[in-house]
């Protein structure tokens, strides 16, 4: 298939009807509403469902719904929004249920900017609802990879039956890149046998809840979810990294912001600076391994984001206290430059090394 | 190769759409390309502005700070980002609408009566075409055949019928350019 030019919001709608996503429920918001625009004018063509619900509330709750039935289904949303979507994302990893939620993060807190932003790090990786759960969290850095981790995505979700949450920000959700659409690497996925589609008097109906009242049965039931992290850990765990074996800074950074650092880093290495780069794909499961391999002479791990420093706290868990951890970031919907952050590199490189960090 | 472009002005002057037709070409020539609008709470005849970047290589960062060329359609967006062009780099003045001149000596300056030529073709919306064709001619970035191919896919075949009268307003503008790079010699 040729490539076309798309808007990343429209490139996720699209990717997820590739994926054989039937049903969308969402509410609009500022800066991913071009994606219900799409859907609710593709889905129809598809006989698919887009239902722009009464509230965000409502929409995870109908995924909830069509999750259950065994259904690919998908929700979106930005920084607020996905906060009010967080019961019911709980309810949705404590039943066990496949689905994609999408979130085009804008600066925050509360209702914040519509302008692009990384601050639902910690409640995207950490869980911003109740109980011990997690979320596969994906962070695309150009509008092809957010197309190929939608459609992947999709198949993750259904093969640990779990939902998977692509995070990216409102910068990559309104720029237009070329893409195409490939099928992803296969996976053996299971049969559906849990969906309630009916028992048609052949078996006993099958329940999707998330309350275990007897507290033997729900520690059972969350070892089984414990066992299920650790598979998804083992197996999951996406990242790119740049001259890491040789750098004497390495630059920690994801989705756009990591875009922006490698336009840095390669201004700096005409400097003749030696600048590597960690990009972390996935965020939960989070690659801390990838930080081992960093050459002993390194002088420091610097993260970046558009946040006052979330991933940075990853970073320090996976570094161990090798080296110092720096951080820069920036907030309120405010982007970083290819300037600004060649300067931080140069300034982290000039502190005295006393493993005192930032 | 990189070229870095900024385009800006009042919305509704088709600013976006100069953007994603340079965009589309770029990727039609197998170039690396991406295409970034300033979104916000904007409001009708407010500001808006599109960065576009056509690369030889994988593109970094979609915003740009130091543009290799500029090309701004009001007042306001001349005084927003003159200064974002880097030494040597292509400003191009929409003059039907900005009536005072560039400040900077170190860049390539082309000032061009978008809207007056557009008039005389008879279609004042296609002013942003002839400063894209002034563009075009300027910096050959892309062949003037990609913009055209591009033309269908941007704005839908149902708009094929005004693909003469766009093809034309290129072509003004590409000839105005000319005739300012004249007095530049």
């Amino acid at each position: 298939m040729a490539k076309v030019l798309m808007k990343g919001n429209e490139a996720i709608g699209a990717a997820a009807i590739e994926a054989g996503c039937k049903y969308f429920f969402g509410y609009p918001i500022t800066p991913q509403s071009e994606l219900p625009e799409y859907m609710a004018r593709e889905m129809p063509k598809i006989n698919g469902v887009f239902l722009q619900a009464e509230s965000e509330i409502a929409a995870i709750n109908m995924v909830y719904g069509a999750a259950g039935a065994g259904a690919r289904v998908m929700t979106s949303s930005s920084s607020p929004g996905i906060s009010l979507k967080q019961e019911g994302i709980s309810y949705i990893a404590g039943a066990e249920l496949p689905c994609l939620i999408v979130n085009i993060m804008r600066g925050g807190p509360g209702l914040g900017s519509i302008q692009p932003s990384q601050t639902d790090y910690f409640q995207a990786t950490r869980g911003g609802g109740n109980g011990d759960y997690r979320l596969v969290v994906l962070a695309p850095a150009n509008v092809q990879e957010l197309v190929d981790l939608i459609i992947e995505g999709f198949d993750i979700a259904d093969q640990y039956r779990n939902p998977v949450m692509i995070l990216g920000d409102g910068m990559i959700g309104q720029m237009m890149e070329p893409v195409e659409f490939k099928k992803p690497k296969k996976r053996e996925l299971p049969e559906k046998d849990w969906a309630t589609t009916g028992t048609k008097g052949k078996r006993k109906p099958n329940i999707i809840n998330s309350l275990y009242l007897a507290a033997e049965e729900l520690e059972e039931h969350n070892k089984r979810l414990q066992e299920k992290y650790k598979a998804i850990k083992e197996n999951e765990v996406k990242v790119e990294s740049y001259n890491i074996e040789d750098a004497d800074i390495v630059v920690a950074a994801y989705g756009t912001t990591s875009r922006i650092a490698k336009t840095a880093i390669s201004q700096l290495e005409k400097e003749g600076y030696k600048v590597g780069l960690i990009r972390p794909i996935s965020l939960w499961p989070f690659p801390y391994e990838e930080f081992n391999k960093i050459s002993d002479k390194c002088k420091g791990v610097l993260t970046i984001e558009m946040n006052t420093g979330q991933m940075v706290d990853d970073v320090k868990i996976a570094v161990n206290g090798r080296f110092p951890v720096y951080f820069y970031g920036r907030t309120g919907g405010m982007v970083p430059t290819p300037n600004e952050i060649a300067e931080k590199v140069k300034e982290s490189m000039e502190v005295k090394s006393n493993g005192c960090s930032i | 190769m990189e070229e870095r472009i900024v385009v800006a002005g009042f919305g509704g002057q088709g600013v976006m759409a100069i953007g994603q037709l340079l965009t589309y070409a770029g990727m039609i020539e197998n170039r690396h390309v991406s295409w970034l609008p300033s979104y916000g709470p904007e409001m009708r005849g407010g500001t808006a502005n599109c960065n576009v970047i056509v690369s030889d290589e994988a593109i970094g960062a979609p915003v740009i700070e130091e543009a290799s060329a500029v090309i701004v359609m009001n007042k306001p967006s001349l005084d927003k980002f003159e200064d974002n062009v880097i030494k040597g780099g292509k400003l191009l003045i929409n003059s039907s609408l900005i009536d005072k001149k560039a400040v900077r000596n170190d860049i390539d300056i082309y000032y061009i009566p978008a809207n007056e030529i557009a008039s005389e073709l008879g279609n004042d919306r296609v002013a942003n075409m002839v400063i894209l064709g002034a563009y075009l001619e300027a910096t050959k970035l892309v062949k003037e055949e990609s913009v055209l191919e591009a033309f269908t896919k941007v704005f839908g075949e149902n708009k094929a019928h005004l693909l003469p009268l766009n093809k034309e307003a290129i072509e003004k503008g590409m000839e105005a350019a000319k005739e300012q790079e004249k007095a530049m010699v």
